[in-house]
């Protein structure tokens, strides 16, 4: 039996029903992060869970006991919330200790839990302040600091890093992962940024509009999408899907005859540009984007099908200039007229040590 | 910026506009004052008296004729029960519409601030008769529940707008925390809205103190308010201009001096939420 378990878990507001069903099974100690466009119900289920709306059907389990209908107050989670939802009039030690005192935990303890959080999180220097003294980044912390004080049963986290600017939501990234390294402790954490969802998650649940597309390890997804959402959505710059009749040439690549109205999804590692002379697909560059470790070309094909190149090497190529487009017959992924998956790709194996 | 000759003609009409609109609104206060230190003659004397001995006989005439203390005194028990009453009605109805909202949330408000604008007079007849059946007529606790419910709609009003503010994230973030909805209201939501609860209770507590048409109709000499003190010296027998000045500034004075230390809580309130 799993730790947290999701049984066809359901939920809607007036006629609408958002929530259409979940089954999710989490292990102790799993970190999952659910991701989706906006709107796709995440943070909604991520809320069911945490007991801040009422489950309208399914059952929610934690640890063998039902908390379906149990109120937040008494289901031993802790959450991080997009807007960090600080209480602001306490100081950093009174947030951070706000849980432990309700449980009436003896003060030394109280305050041995909060130093250690504290040193963690690189805080203690700050503990006398209130939250708006402090900046959008050590706010953030403190959010943290007053859900691992607790040491509840699971970590909900909400958009946590959505409020901060570039830099420091990387950082962040990587000391919520080390976090996780340390503490060990079950989390989901819901974002609609899958690079965040790749880089964080054991296991990654995409969603799409009240339902689970795909669930799986981040390569999973990247490897082997169930179909043609999981596979535009998850990787940067997106998988290029293109309906198969837009490049006529590709069943002669590919060697195989196309369903019609079928897709044909290409990430952009797989295409390789050479030459315009003698190639079978031919295209003009549109756009050039240098990243300095690698380059982006967008090319649009004589059919008018608009694909993005990925490569290591920098490039000479200009916007105009004609070139021939090489594809990587066996990585490609092919799509029915539903967008569900008739072939997957294949991928190069890692190298072994 | 550009043209300082027309930058300082503005800046001079603005001061005199400035002026103007502040001594008009302190004139008739200031009058009063004068008026309550002159005798009965000086007081209709034509040209008006500028410049005349004052004098402190009028305070103590009011004072003989009609026991202040005992006006004064109703005055603040109604104002203030009413208020503390007022309060603890409003704030969860306030809660309740800023944190749960239903789709006819607005309407209710609309419909709550909409019986302010009846005339009070409209309500008289059924509220007196309602006050006499209940043998309330002439006694602090009629008017405790008149002042009460005539102010309830604007500190639901007032209350709502201010927790409005406060994200109710803050809330869930309590219950995450194992707070129990008493302990959430206590701990968190009540040190929040100190400011709100304070600014929408010195309001209302002016607004009660300063009440006069229900005080008037539903009062006389043993639950009257300092209103109905000040509308005695106003009678068919005669005005008398110098003792109806000293009992008006005998009943205003305690609410100004409590106003002129509360202004800042006063202002926060009536503008919050006008500005981010």
């Amino acid at each position: 039996m799993a730790y947290l378990t999701l049984q066809g878990i359901e939920k809607r507001f007036g006629p609408a029903r958002v929530i259409k069903g979940i089954d999710l099974a989490i292990e102790q100690g799993e970190f999952v992060v659910f991701v989706g466009p906006s709107g796709c119900g995440k943070s909604t289920l991520l809320r069911l869970i945490a007991g801040l709306e009422h489950i309208d059907g399914g059952t929610l389990r934690l640890d063998d006991r039902d908390i379906t209908h149990l109120p937040s107050s008494k289901r031993d989670l802790a959450m991080v919330f997009q807007s960090y939802a600080l209480y602001p009039h306490m100081s950093v030690y009174e947030n951070m200790s706000f849980a432990l005192k309700l449980a009436k935990a003896d003060p030394a303890v109280i305050a041995g839990k909060v130093a250690r959080a504290a040193r963690i999180l690189n805080l203690t220097e700050y503990l006398e302040r209130t939250p708006k003294e402090l900046s959008g980044g050590q706010r953030q912390r403190v959010a943290i600091g007053r859900a691992i004080v607790r040491a509840p049963k699971v970590f909900l986290f909400d958009e946590p890093l959505s409020n901060l600017d570039a830099a420091l939501r990387g950082q962040t990234r990587i000391e919520i992962a080390k976090l996780h390294r340390d503490l060990g402790a079950t989390t989901i954490y819901v974002t609609h940024d899958q690079v965040e969802a790749m880089t964080l998650a054991d296991r990654v649940v995409v969603l799409r509009d009240g339902q689970i597309e795909q669930i799986g390890t981040p390569l999973e997804l990247y490897d082997r999408p169930a179909n043609q959402f999981v596979a535009q959505f998850i990787g940067t710059p997106q998988m290029n899907v293109v309906p198969a009749a837009q490049i006529p040439a590709l069943e002669a690549i590919l060697g195989q005859s196309l369903q019609a109205g079928g897709f044909v999804g290409l990430r952009p590692e797989s295409l390789r540009l050479e030459p315009a002379q003698g190639a079978l697909l031919q295209g003009t560059v549109e756009l050039v984007e240098a990243l300095g470790a690698e380059t982006l070309i967008y090319v649009t094909t004589a059919q008018g099908a608009q694909l993005v190149a990925r490569q290591n090497e920098r490039t000479p190529l200009r916007a105009g200039d004609r070139v021939g487009i090489q594809i990587d017959t066996a990585a490609a992924h092919l799509f029915d007229a539903q967008g569900r998956i008739t072939r997957t790709g294949q991928t190069q194996a890692a190298p072994t040590p | 910026m550009t043209h300082p000759r027309s930058n300082l003609a503005t800046y001079l009409l603005r001061t005199l506009a400035a002026w103007l609109v502040t001594l008009l609104l302190f004139f008739p206060l200031g009058w009063l004052v004068l008026t309550a230190f002159k005798t009965e003659l000086q007081a209709i004397s034509v040209p008006p008296l500028l410049l005349f001995t004052p004098t402190l006989e009028n305070f103590s005439i009011v004072q003989e004729r009609s026991d202040y203390l005992l006006y004064a005194q109703n005055s603040l028990i109604t104002s203030v029960v009413s208020t503390l009453l007022g309060l603890a009605l409003a704030f969860p109805a306030a809660y309740s519409m800023a944190y749960f909202k239903g789709p006819r949330t607005k309407d209710i408000l609309m419909w709550m601030l909409s019986t302010k604008m009846m005339p009070a007079v409209g309500a008289l007849v059924p509220v007196y008769v309602l006050a006499q059946g209940a043998g309330l007529l002439d006694s602090r606790t009629g008017l405790v529940i008149i002042f009460t419910l005539s102010n309830l709609p604007i500190m639901v009003w007032m209350l709502y707008s201010h927790l409005k503010d406060i994200p109710g994230e803050i809330l869930e973030a309590a219950g995450m925390d194992g707070a129990t909805l008493w302990q959430e209201f206590r701990q968190v939501l009540l040190p929040l809205s100190m400011g709100g609860l304070a600014s929408t209770g010195l309001l209302c507590l002016v607004l009660s103190w300063n009440e006069a048409f229900w005080s008037l109709n539903l009062s006389a000499a043993k639950a009257g308010t300092l209103a109905t003190l000040i509308a005695s010296y106003s009678s068919p027998e005669g005005l008398f201009w110098s003792k109806l000045s000293a009992a008006s500034l005998m009943a205003i004075a305690p609410i100004v001096v409590f106003g002129w230390f509360s202004q800042k809580q006063l202002v926060q309130g009536l503008t919050f939420g006008a500005v981010k």
